[in-house]
Order: C-alpha cells, then sequence, then structure tokens
C-alpha cells in the first residue's frame, strides 16, 4: 500500500533545510584557493558560518558585504567591492565566489557588472570571480550547492585537449566519505578530476603554523580541462539538468555523462563499480587510450563479501526497522535504497529541498517492487511537524537523518541515526562513513544496532505490559 | 612567521583596535561592520530572536525566508518551568512568488493556522530583510490578526540590515514594552517583588539566582525573559525593582520602564563569585532591612565558604595563564576578566560585537597594560592577537572555537546554548573547572607537533 501526502502550507514549523547560499559556500570549499563572499546582509554569513563550523569544527571564513540601510536603498555596489578588496588584501585568493542572499536579490543587485567593473577598475587579471545567484528564498542548501557547482564548472570549463581523466562530481557528503571515494577511484587505478574536494578544506590536519587558508581542494587548472576528460561520473541522479555540470560537460564539449547514485548499500555501490569499468573501457580501441581501471581489485571484492555477511548476519534485526528518513536528496535516496536492501521498511522519506525529482526517482524504485505491503509516504519540500505528524500511529522506531531530527525522538521518542548534514549535537559529524562496500556495512551497523538497543532498552517493560498485565486483568 | 606582515591591518579598521596603555585614542565602535573583513557579528533579527525566544508559551513567527528560521531554531539553551512552545521555529518560508507579490496574505494564513493550532496567548512576528525591502505592512497585518483571533499579535521590526545585533535589542524592547504596557486609565499597584532583566534562564541559571534572593527574603516578580509567560509579563509593571544582567540588551528598556512606570533598576552580574556577592548585596540593601541584609551576609558567607577551596584549587593550576576573549555584549567581557582575575589570569586581548565606550572605558581600567581591545574583529585579527599574545585560552562563541582548536589553545564556550550554569557560586565554580578542564587538558602537549610523529 502506498500513500502520498501533499505537503501545501501556509507556515513552515521546524524546517527540515537551510537556505541556498550555505550550499554554495560548501561547495566554494571545496575548490583550492577559494575564498566566499556573501553579498547581503551580514547575519547571513554569520549564521551559516556557524553551522558549518559546528558540523565540521573548522574555522570557515566567509565575508559579507555587510549591506546596511544605505546600501540596501542605494544600491550595494561600493560595499561588494571593498568585500572584494578587503578579501583580496586578507585572503589573498585565487577565486573569489559571489552568492547572493536574499536581500541582494530582491533589490536587483547586478553582481555580474559590479564585479567586473570591480576587475576592471584595480587592474587585475587572472582572479576569477564566479557569481551566484542564491537567494535564500529560492531554494534549499542543496540547491544552492549544485547549482554553484555547475557554474563553478561552467565558468572555468574551458576547450581543452582530449585526456585521460575522469570527472567525479559529488554530492554534499561527509569528508569520510569523499576521502573514501579517492580510495576507491585509486585502487581502480582511474585519474580522476573530483569537484568538489573539501577533504582537506573542510577537515583539515592540525599543523603548526595555524593556516588560515587551509591548503587542499580541486585545483582551478583542473577544473578547466575537465572538459577534455575521458567522461564525467555525476553522483547526482537527484540534480535538476538545469544544475547539472556534467550535463554542462557533456552538452558544450561532448564529454560523456554517467550518472549514478550515492554508493551507500550493495546495489549502488556495485552500480557505482561497474559504471568505473564502463568508463574505463569506453571508447578505448577507437581513441587509442589504453584502459584504466578494469576489475575489481582483490581488495574491494572482500570488502563486498564482508558487507554480504554482515548483511546476512543482521537481517532478522533490520526486519523490524520501520524508518523515517530525512536530510538532503541524493541522500535521501541513498539510505532509502540502504533501507530496502536490508529488509528495513523505509516509511516516509522527506526532504526540504523543492526538486520534484527526488520524489519520481523514488516512486519508480517503489514501483518496481511489487511484493513491497507496507505503506510509505514521499514528502518534498517539507517541515519536521509534517514529518512528525506522518509519524503518528506508524510504529516508527527509527531515524535517519541530520541532527535537527532531534525533535523526532524529544517528541516521539523515534531514536535517531545521525547522517547528513549538519550534525551539531555529536562529535565527529564529518568523520560519518557510508560510502562503499566498507562505509555501507559502518553505516548499516550503526542503523541495527540503534535498533536493538531500542529494543532492548523497551522489551521487558513492553513484555510485562503485554502479557503479564494482560493476563491477570 | 612574524605574524604581523601575514595579516595586513585594513585601513578602516584602525580605529577599532587599540593596545592598553600604547595609545590614548577613544575606541571606534557602534558602527557598521566593514565589508569583507568576516565579522563574526549576526544581524538585528539574531539579536531581537535571542531575546524574546525564552519567552516559554508564545508563537515566534518569523516572517521572511526560511534561513533564517532554521539557522535560530532552538537557538538558546534557555530551560522553562512550563510551556515549550517556544523551543518551535516557525517560519512563512517565503517564496519567490511572495517576495514578488507581497507576503502579508501568506503571513496572516500562517498566524490563522497557528492560532487554530496551538493556541498561544501571544505571537511575535519577526521581519526579516526581505520584509523590510518588499515593504510588507507588518503593523496591520499584526493588528487586524490580534483583533480577530482576541490574543496580542506583536511585530518586532527587524530587518537584518537597519543595523547590528544591538539595533535588535531594541526592536525586541520595543515589543516587550508593548507587551507589558498598562491599558489607559489602570492604576499601577508597585508590589515588593523585583523583575530580573536581561536574564535568559541558561541551563537553569534563573532559578539559581531566584533561590539566592529567595533565601534573603527576596521575591522574584517577573524575568525578562528567562523561563517567562505571557501571564507573568504581564506583571512586569508591578515590580519594585528591577535588575538588569545583560546591560547591552536591556538597559533600554530598564530605563524606559523607569520613565514609565518609575521603577529604579540597578545593574548587577552573577557572574563570579566577587561579582555574584556584591550583586545580592545591592539588591538588598535597597531594602532597607536590617534583617534581610544579615541574611545576604550569611548566605555570601556559606556560599563563598563552601565554594573557596575549590577556586583555591584550580587557581593553584591556573596562575600566570594567559586569556583572549570574543564575546557578544562589553557585560559579558567586563565579568570575564574579572572572574579570570579571581582565577590568576590575566586578560591578554578582549572584544565585543556590540560593546558600548563607557563598557570599553570600564574594560579598559580593568586589563594591564599592553591588552588589546577591539570591537568588531574578525578571524584573521583574532588569530594575529593570539599568536602575538601568546594566550592560552580563548573565550567566545561556537565560530571562533574551531580557530582556537586549530591553532592548538584552550577554549571556553560562552555562547547561549550551553548545557552549564555559569551564574552564581555554583556557576563560579562550573566556570573555573571548564578553564581548568580545557587550559590544564593533556592533549596540548602535543601541540608542538603538528603532523610530526
Ligand atoms: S534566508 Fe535569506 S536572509 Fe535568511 S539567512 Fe538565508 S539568505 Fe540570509
Amino acid at each position: 500500500m502506498k500513500k502520498q501526502a501533499s505537503n501545501y502550507r501556509n507556515v513552515s514549523e521546524n524546517p527540515c533545510n537551510m537556505c541556498m547560499p550555505l550550499g554554495g559556500i560548501l561547495a566554494f570549499k571545496g575548490i583550492e584557493g577559494s575564498m566566499t563572499v556573501l553579498h547581503g546582509s551580514q547575519g547571513c554569513a554569520t549564521y551559516m558560518r556557524r553551522t558549518i563550523s559546528e558540523h565540521y569544527e573548522e574555522p570557515v571564513d566567509v565575508a559579507s558585504s555587510s549591506l546596511n540601510e544605505k546600501g540596501t536603498v542605494f544600491g550595494g555596489e561600493d560595499n561588494l567591492k571593498k568585500a572584494l578588496e578587503n578579501v583580496r588584501l586578507i585572503y589573498n585568493p585565487q577565486i573569489i565566489g559571489v552568492l547572493t542572499t536574499c536581500l541582494a536579490e530582491t533589490i536587483g543587485e547586478d553582481i555580474g557588472r559590479i564585479t567586473s567593473r570591480y576587475l576592471q577598475g584595480q587592474e587585475i587579471t587572472g582572479l576569477p570571480i564566479i557569481n551566484v545567484p542564491t537567494p535564500g528564498y529560492g531554494g534549499s542548501h542543496s540547491e544552492g550547492y549544485w547549482l554553484t557547482v555547475y557554474r563553478i564548472v561552467c565558468f572555468l570549463a574551458e576547450k581543452t585537449a582530449k585526456h585521460n581523466k575522469v570527472n567525479v562530481i559529488v554530492p554534499h557528503i561527509s569528508t569520510a566519505d569523499l576521502r573514501e571515494i579517492k580510495r576507491l577511484l585509486a585502487a581502480m587505478g582511474i585519474d580522476y578530476t573530483l569537484l568538489p574536494d573539501y577533504t582537506d578544506t573542510l577537515d583539515a590536519p592540525y599543523s603548526k603554523p595555524y593556516q588560515k587558508s587551509p591548503a587542499g581542494g580541486t585545483k582551478i587548472e583542473e577544473i578547466r580541462k575537465m572538459s577534455g576528460a575521458r567522461a564525467t561520473l555525476e553522483m547526482g541522479i537527484t540534480i535538476d539538468d538545469a544544475q547539472s555540470a556534467g550535463k554542462y560537460l557533456r552538452d558544450e564539449f561532448g564529454v560523456p555523462l554517467f550518472r549514478v547514485p550515492l554508493p551507500v548499500g550493495i546495489e549502488n555501490t556495485d552500480l557505482f563499480f561497474s559504471t568505473l569499468k564502463e568508463i574505463a573501457n569506453y571508447g578505448t580501441e577507437s581513441a587509442g587510450m589504453k584502459s584504466s581501471g578494469t576489475d575489481l581489485p582483490e581488495e574491494i571484492k572482500k570488502a563486498r563479501g564482508r558487507l554480504l555477511d554482515g548483511m546476512f548476519d543482521s537481517h532478522k534485526h533490520n526486519f523490524e526497522g520501520q524508518a523515517v528518513i530525512f536530510g538532503e536528496p541524493e541522500q535521501v535516496y541513498a539510505v532509502t535504497k540502504l533501507c530496502l536492501e536490508n529488509g528495513i521498511k523505509p516509511a516516509i522519506m522527506a526532504t526540504g529541498s523543492r526538486t520534484k525529482k527526488i520524489e519520481q526517482i523514488l516512486q519508480q524504485e517503489f514501483d518496481k517492487l511489487s511484493d513491497f505491503d507496507s505503506e510509505y509516504s514521499i514528502l518534498g519540500d517539507t517541515d519536521f511537524s509534517h514529518i512528525l505528524e506522518q509519524c503518528k500511529n506508524r510504529k516508527i522506531n527509527i531515524a535517519i537523518g541530520h541532527s535537527e531530527g532531534k525533535i523526532l525522538t524529544e517528541r516521539a521518542e523515534i531514536p535517531l541515526v545521525r547522517f547528513g548534514f549538519p550534525v551539531i549535537d555529536r562529535v565527529g559529524g564529518q568523520r560519518i562513513l557510508s560510502v562503499g562496500y566498507e562505509g555501507s556495512l559502518r553505516f548499516l551497523d550503526r542503523i541495527t544496532n540503534t535498533l536493538l538497543e531500542n529494543k532492548y532498552k523497551n522489551y521487558r517493560a513492553n513484555m510485562f505490559a503485554l502479557f503479564y498485565e494482560a493476563k491477570v486483568r | 612567521m612574524d605574524a604581523r606582515k601575514s595579516n595586513p591591518a585594513i585601513e578602516e579598521r584602525k580605529h577599532s583596535i587599540l593596545t592598553k596603555g600604547e595609545q590614548n585614542q577613544q575606541l571606534k565602535c557602534n558602527t557598521d561592520s566593514v565589508a569583507g573583513c568576516v565579522s563574526q557579528r549576526a544581524c538585528v533579527y539574531c539579536g531581537a530572536r535571542v531575546v524574546l525566544n525564552p519567552i516559554t508559551d508564545a508563537v515566534h513567527l518569523v516572517h521572511g525566508p526560511i534561513g533564517c528560521a532554521s539557522y535560530t531554531w532552538d537557538i538558546r539553551g534557555s530551560l522553562t518551568s512550563g510551556a515549550d512552545l517556544f523551543r518551535f521555529s516557525f517560519s512563512t518560508d517565503l517564496q519567490e512568488m511572495d517576495v514578488i507579490f507581497g507576503g502579508e496574505g501568506k503571513l496572516t494564513r500562517a498566524i490563522d493556522d497557528l492560532v487554530e493550532k496551538y493556541h498561544p496567548p501571544l505571537i511575535f512576528v519577526y521581519s526579516t530583510c526581505i520584509v523590510g525591502v518588499i515593504g510588507d505592512d507588518l503593523e496591520a497585518v499584526c493588528k487586524a490578526a490580534a483583533q480577530k483571533h482576541g490574543i496580542e499579535v506583536i511585530p518586532v521590526q527587524s530587518s537584518g540590515f537597519i543595523g547590528s545585533k544591538s539595533a535588535g535589542y531594541k526592536a525586541a524592547c520595543d515589543a516587550l514594552l508593548r507587551l507589558i504596557q498598562v491599558p489607559q486609565g489602570e492604576e499601577i499597584q508597585k508590589g515588593n517583588a523585583i523583575n530580573y532583566l536581561g536574564e535568559f534562564n541558561l541551563a537553569g541559571e534563573l532559578w539559581i539566582i531566584k533561590n539566592y534572593l529567595q533565601r534573603v527574603g527576596i521575591k522574584l516578580n517577573v524575568a525578562l525573559t528567562g523561563d517567562s509567560s505571557y501571564k507573568n509579563l504581564k506583571k512586569a509593571t508591578k515590580a519594585y525593582l528591577n535588575i538588569v544582567q545583560c546591560a547591552g540588551s536591556m538597559n533600554y528598556i530598564a530605563s524606559q520602564m523607569k520613565e514609565l512606570y518609575d521603577i529604579p533598576y540597578l545593574n548587577i552580574s552573577f557572574i563570579g563569585i566577587e561579582d555574584t556577592s556584591e550583586s545580592i548585596r545591592k539588591i538588598a540593601r535597597t531594602f532597607q532591612d536590617l534583617e534581610m541584609m544579615r541574611r545576604t551576609e550569611e548566605l555570601i558567607q556559606a556560599e563563598t565558604a563552601a565554594i573557596l577551596p575549590q577556586i583555591a584549587y584550580y587557581r593553584s593550576k591556573l596562575q600566570g595563564k594567559k586569556a583572549a576573549i570574543y564575546v557578544g555584549g562589553g557585560f559579558k567581557a567586563i565579568s570575564l576578566i574579572k572572574q579570570f582575575g579571581e582565577l590568576g589570569i590575566d586578560v591578554v586581548m578582549v572584544g565585543t560585537q556590540t560593546g558600548r565606550q563607557e563598557e570599553y572605558d570600564t574594560i579598559n581600567n580593568l586589563v594591564s597594560k599592553g591588552t588589546v581591545i577591539m570591537d568588531d574583529t574578525n578571524p584573521s585579527e583574532l588569530e594575529r592577537f593570539i599568536m602575538e599574545k601568546e594566550a592560552d585560552l580563548l573565550v567566545g562563541g561556537v565560530k571562533e572555537r574551531p580557530l582556537a582548536y586549530k591553532m592548538g589553545i584552550a577554549f571556553i564556550d560562552h555562547n547561549h546554548d550551553r548545557k552549564h550554569p555559569l551564574s552564581g557560586y555554583v556557576g563560579a565554580v562550573n566556570f573555573a573547572r571548564e578553564v581548568y578542564a580545557t587550559v590544564c587538558s593533556p592533549v596540548w602537549k602535543y601541540r608542538e607537533q603538528g603532523g610530526e610523529p
């Protein structure tokens, strides 16, 4: 049985998402030597820095044009120019991202004109300034993230000679996941350009002396050359086409595009590896290129076997799971698949994002399962009050998603497995691993153990109430 | 590496930084943040929200796009003894169409829905940046809604760009003044209880102080705004005296209440042993009751004696360490400097986001020569002076924490979602223990190594 709930509302109660520019900041954190300026009032930048800092436990320097009343009425050109100038002075960036906020968008600032006038006025060459329109009301932080990745590629990619690298475009995932993806690509012998790559900028090792602009990130040169790559592997099946950097590279430069979901769970990870193989063999004969990465290395095969072994070991426990899954679309999809593979019933799948794609894709997934006999709801553009309502009378015993889902534990006693962004009430949000065979198993173990913990915690009281008290009555 | 070279000074920031004993000019404060300087400041809306948020049974409705509400959901660790509606985050979640055609209709419908669902006695409607720009008439919408539902619906004029956080404090005070105003013609009856202003009941701090006051025989009327409700806020005018803790946010309403309702006010502080004792004395003195004064001295005696051995222990471990402070308000900075003094710690750098001129003067008098004082600073200045002054410890909020740790120094969270009280005698011990826990942690002995084994 299936069920779909409408999600129109006049008031949002307890949001499940953040606003667009936050995603843009995250994407820019993955570019080497980048600095971000938020064009708008001071508060936006401060909130977002605080949220990202809390999750990653990293200093996140983001400048603001600090628009005041005057700038709002007469235009913020002077403020933005001054912001750019000061950012250059303090941080000496190789690339600057200018993201707009609600305010700048509403007063209709022409960012492109302002930034190019700035560059001309100061006679600066070779400093890319990339503008991304990210009004807070334009979408959630995941749309902001994808749009920014897209704009970065559009701005930088230029016609180049063909080369053997594979573009790997990733959604917003933990730095542990990013690192694991890099490890897997290396194990497959694939030469790649990862975009964005914030493994080191948002999870920097302690070093002495302190680095104001942490080293790391995708090199600008590499992004320029993404146009000549062997193929693009875009980990994002929920991205709207208009925000797909992979699609842009295909349409503009003819780079073949392969779209895969996040490699979480057995099927998606299999798909990840088989796609890598396909890419490796793609057009090898005709182009005379040598194929890179053919067979799965032994260590990865073993990891796959261990995942299967672990899935069998815990399948009965997982069978008792009824899950509510929420967060950024790409992750909701990945977790849903993992649950389905392991007999955990996804009862509610929810995102605050406004993309319609996730709803369609999930629906297709369920349509494929002719024997799925449990009730489920798919909620897009939603909030926690709605999710909570849906949880009522549904015997949901596990929640999988970011920290704000703690409200489900507080108000409905549903235990929460923390995953995604933000994880701000526990340490190590950036270290949560869930991709690849190994990551999937670790993630699954956390889910299973949470189910078990909940069961053991309550079963004495439950059995007593169920049988002892019932008998005496 | 020379810290100064790696951090070019921004010309416009020059007068917002001074070193005690080296310059004589006044510190520049209470100005807009300089664009591009990565200020640590929040906005007007945030200032208003943090002040009003602890009112437990109110609906706090953010009229604006989702981000603003999202980042401030359950922003304070304020505790409640009653309703907990304040822990929810409500937003009109404005969309592009609302921005183009105006959001008044949606706001009206949002209020209708919330009244129907939660039956609150009171709704605050906060304006955000774009509401100020698209020109929704908050006043009119709130008035109509109040009439329709027979409850109070109070607009909070807190568009993000109209100033800094302190403008938000004022917006919150204006909203509170509307709430507590006495209907025309009604006589104000003064009781013998006192109001406690600028106290937000973080980790139960209000309850700790209330308990001290009770023991000397002083009754609390209502706190603004910790653990307060619509009903007891309505009695706010019936106080004998206002005591003001967070001066930054509440001095304005205190002076207004003096003018309108003839309620005098006292600035007090319950941060640190010295300030706590002095503050209880000051309050008790206003009652001119010898018996009460005796009980006050008794309480101070007993409480101090109970904690002194612990404080002495921590002091022996911390003597001679150096602290850097960067907090929201000047009031908190002042208390912290004194409290560090009680622990034998020297403050080598101190800054605030919204400090006022008088507060900076006080700070200047309290610190020793060579201490750097600054207004509205940023990460690169923090880094520079922490290095230059060789601080062992930074006090700040969430954004400053990773910076301190990345630099390999100790850190104290003095932000508003803390989970342990820092007020009163119990707070003084908690603070000392926290400083000890961080400064004397074994982890710092690996500080010099980085990645080299
Ligand atoms: S919703 Fe708009 S005004 Fe609010 S924080 Fe986001 S960008 Fe800023």
